[in-house]
């Protein structure tokens, strides 16, 4: 096998479940992998963020069964049943399998008018969208994806949120799951999309398992997709998710990621702006510590003209804790009067942390603004010493100074539900990585009252 | 019994590009309670310096000298113990704060403070009744609580907002670093009323200034004047008149 794929690395944490896939597709994907392999340092687009961890495991397929109520606590907890999205529709995956004893409208809430809601093991369909011949996580999740959801929004209907949970329960096998998701919106439809990603269970940190989760998103002349996504997965996991979006005339993708969970973890988002005056937001935030590494990656097409594209990304990175953003802009001759912007920056709290950005911009029209930048920096310490001299104990200021820096960047993200979800999860971060002081007193909420 | 601000030989230097510069020379400096005291002085003469080491800067390495706040070694404290003591500063260039709302700022500090001095904390709604009433003072409009600490704040209101800041703390020792500079009479008149408001057998403040019209408001009780890191004359009132009329030039001279 070595011989076949010199760069690539071995495919032996699968390869007892890729062999003798008969389905087309699939095997179309299983000879792509053969012929590449997992992609290893060589390849430009892994050149930063290794699949090291990967390797030395057998990744089994995931039971069907799992603890109900341990399930149903890990849940609750992101899910507060005294919060904003207890009573949003929800659909709930349980290690890459659709559950739907614990999703709508099972558990007691409807799943909204103009949506059509199908398992992707009722008919497992590849949407065209993604690209398993090019992306080999993309070829992987293709051969091994046994469920998902598919959510189609009619022409017209603004159906508000639909909340997607992925939890993963881990037993005493180490296991992988692949799950695959569609979402597609008609002319002038809109849906807000809060995906989460969490394990379950106390002692989540000697969990191993890999969550593979692939989406596509097509959106409709006119049509608004929100998308926010909290990754926080155990601390032992390996989360590598690819998303894929195709905007026509006037459609708008907007996205927010928050990654501040397991050891390795990478969301890869393609868009391609296929109509006239369409928009993508792909904006996001990490907080990392230890030893993690956390990997922004995205690549916007701009195929059509007078297009928008905004990527703001903010990394705060303590202990030896490694951030990576890729942001590529792609500008078809064709798509004149494009507005691109992207920014990347980092906050470093230990000498040890490391942020790696890379952007690359490949323009072929004539008319564009495509700006970019990419700042680090150590916490200010005129900030510091301001907030000490008014009383502020070091510890409090430190963290008050940290989560200012990513509230900016949340700040993008409008929703009201999909920001108080960030927000709770970021506050929970910033107490495991930054300290356990009080945070800083909230006095404008009330104030508006 | 111990002076309320006690300064003694005070020596301190910073770290200018690899080689240690030294900027206070030896700063003798008594204040009583309930005293306010000017320092004047022309550019480069450590004021600020001094400022900056009563409030606990880092930056500045103090080489020998002793600096006691009410019987206890100020020296030997975080600046947030100097805040929670007592000390106040109102910095000559407030800083910016992004993302960090200023009211929510001023409740931290606030109750930080408090905390520290064992007194109960504020709540939202308490404390929101206090700094209305603190920013009505200051003819400072409800919107600038909502706004990111000095973000997009003119010079005007950076400077009420650390005003603001002084009243809502209640030190004891308030440190003003040229509050007044490019602030028009109205807004001068607000920072005057804003340290008047405090005074009280126990409280004092330092101002730093270049200008005779913030004491003509102050009505100081002592006018010290400060050159090549030294106190090097003082006074009553008088002399801050003196200076505005003769300049620097003969302390100067009195100096060398």
């Amino acid at each position: 096998m070595n011989a076949i794929a010199p760069v690539g690395r071995s495919l032996a944490p699968f390869e007892a479940r890729l062999d003798g896939i008969a389905d087309p597709v699939r095997h179309a994907a299983v000879g792509e992998l053969r012929r590449v392999g997992l992609p290893g340092p060589r390849v430009e687009a892994w050149r930063y963020t290794h699949l090291r961890p990967l390797a030395g495991h057998e990744f089994r397929e995931a039971a069907a069964s799992f603890d109900a109520d341990v399930v149903g606590c890990a849940l609750d907890e992101v899910l507060p049943r005294d919060g904003l999205l207890a009573s949003t529709p929800r659909l709930v995956l349980v290690n890459g399998r659709f559950a739907p004893e614990l999703s709508s409208p099972a558990n007691g809430v409807a799943l909204p008018e103009g949506v059509m809601f199908e398992r992707f093991l009722a008919s497992p369909e590849f949407d065209a969208l993604a690209t398993p011949e090019r992306e080999p996580l993309v070829a992987l999740n293709t051969a091994l994806a046994t469920d998902g959801v598919r959510l189609s929004v009619a022409e017209g209907a603004a159906v508000g949120r639909i909340v997607l949970v992925s939890v993963a329960f881990a037993g005493e096998e180490t296991v992988s799951f692949h799950p695959r998701h569609s979402v597609s919106l008609g002319t002038g439809a809109s849906l807000e999309l809060i995906e989460v990603a969490v394990s379950s269970g106390n002692n989540a940190s000697a969990v191993t398992y890999f969550h593979n989760p692939v989406l596509t998103c097509s959106v409709g002349e006119g049509a608004k997709l929100t998308h926010v996504k909290v990754q926080k997965e155990a601390a032992g996991a390996t989360h590598l998710a690819t998303v894929y979006a195709n905007i026509a005339t006037r459609g708008a993708y907007d996205s927010f990621t928050l990654g501040l969970g397991a050891d390795l973890a990478r969301h890869e988002v393609h868009a391609r702006l296929s109509g006239a005056k369409a928009a993508v937001h792909v904006n996001g935030a990490q907080l990392l510590g230890e030893k993690q590494v956390g990997d922004i990656t995205s690549v916007i097409t701009h195929a059509a003209p007078d297009c928008i594209s905004r990527q703001t990304i903010r990394n705060v990175l303590t202990d030896h804790a490694r951030g990576v953003f890729q942001g590529k802009v792609h500008v078809h001759q064709i798509a004149q009067k494009t507005d691109g912007y992207q920014m990347n920056q980092a906050l470093l709290l230990s000498p040890h942390a490391e942020i790696d950005a890379k952007p690359e911009l490949e323009i072929y029209a004539d008319d564009v603004k495509c700006s970019h930048g990419a700042t680090v920096g150590a916490l200010d310490d005129e900030q510091l010493f301001y907030l000490r001299s008014r009383g502020v104990p070091e510890a409090q200021a430190r963290r008050i100074l940290v989560e200012a820096f990513l509230l900016e960047v949340l700040d993008l993200h409008e929703d009201e539900a999909g920001r108080a979800l960030l927000d709770t999860a970021l506050g929970a971060a910033l107490s495991l990585r930054i300290g356990r002081e009080q945070i800083l007193e909230q006095t404008a909420g009330e104030a508006s009252e | 019994m111990s002076d309320f601000l006690n300064i003694s030989g005070l020596h301190a230097r910073i770290d200018a590009d690899g080689a240690p510069k030294e900027i206070l020379r030896g700063v003798d400096l008594v204040i009583p309670p309930g005293e306010v005291h000017a320092i004047m002085g022309p550019n480069g003469s450590g004021k600020s310096t001094l400022s900056y080491v009563l409030a606990g800067r880092e930056d500045y390495e103090v080489t020998s000298g002793s600096v006691s706040f009410k019987g206890q070694d100020l020296l030997a404290m975080e600046p947030e113990e100097r805040a929670a003591a007592g000390v106040f500063l109102a910095f000559q260039a407030p800083i910016e704060l992004p993302g960090v709302n200023n009211a929510n700022f001023l409740r931290t500090a606030v109750n930080a403070v408090r905390r520290a001095r064992g007194d109960a904390e504020l709540d939202a709604v308490a404390f929101l009744k206090t700094v209305r009433a603190a920013t009505k003072k200051l003819s400072m409009s409800d919107e600038m609580l909502k706004r990111n600490v000095n973000v997009g704040f003119s010079g005007g209101e950076k400077k009420r907002n650390e005003v603001l800041q002084m009243t809502m703390l209640q030190p004891s020792l308030a440190i003003l670093d040229e509050t007044d500079s490019g602030l028009d009479v109205d807004a001068l008149r607000i920072v005057a009323d804003g340290v008047n408001a405090l005074r009280s057998p126990t409280f004092s403040a330092l101002v730093i200034t270049h200008h005779q019209r913030l004491l003509d408001y102050l009505n100081p009780d002592r006018v010290h004047v400060m050159a090549r890191g030294r106190i090097v004359h003082s006074g009553g009132a008088e002399l801050a008149k003196e200076i505005d009329v003769q300049g620097y030039a003969s302390f100067l001279a009195e100096a060398a």
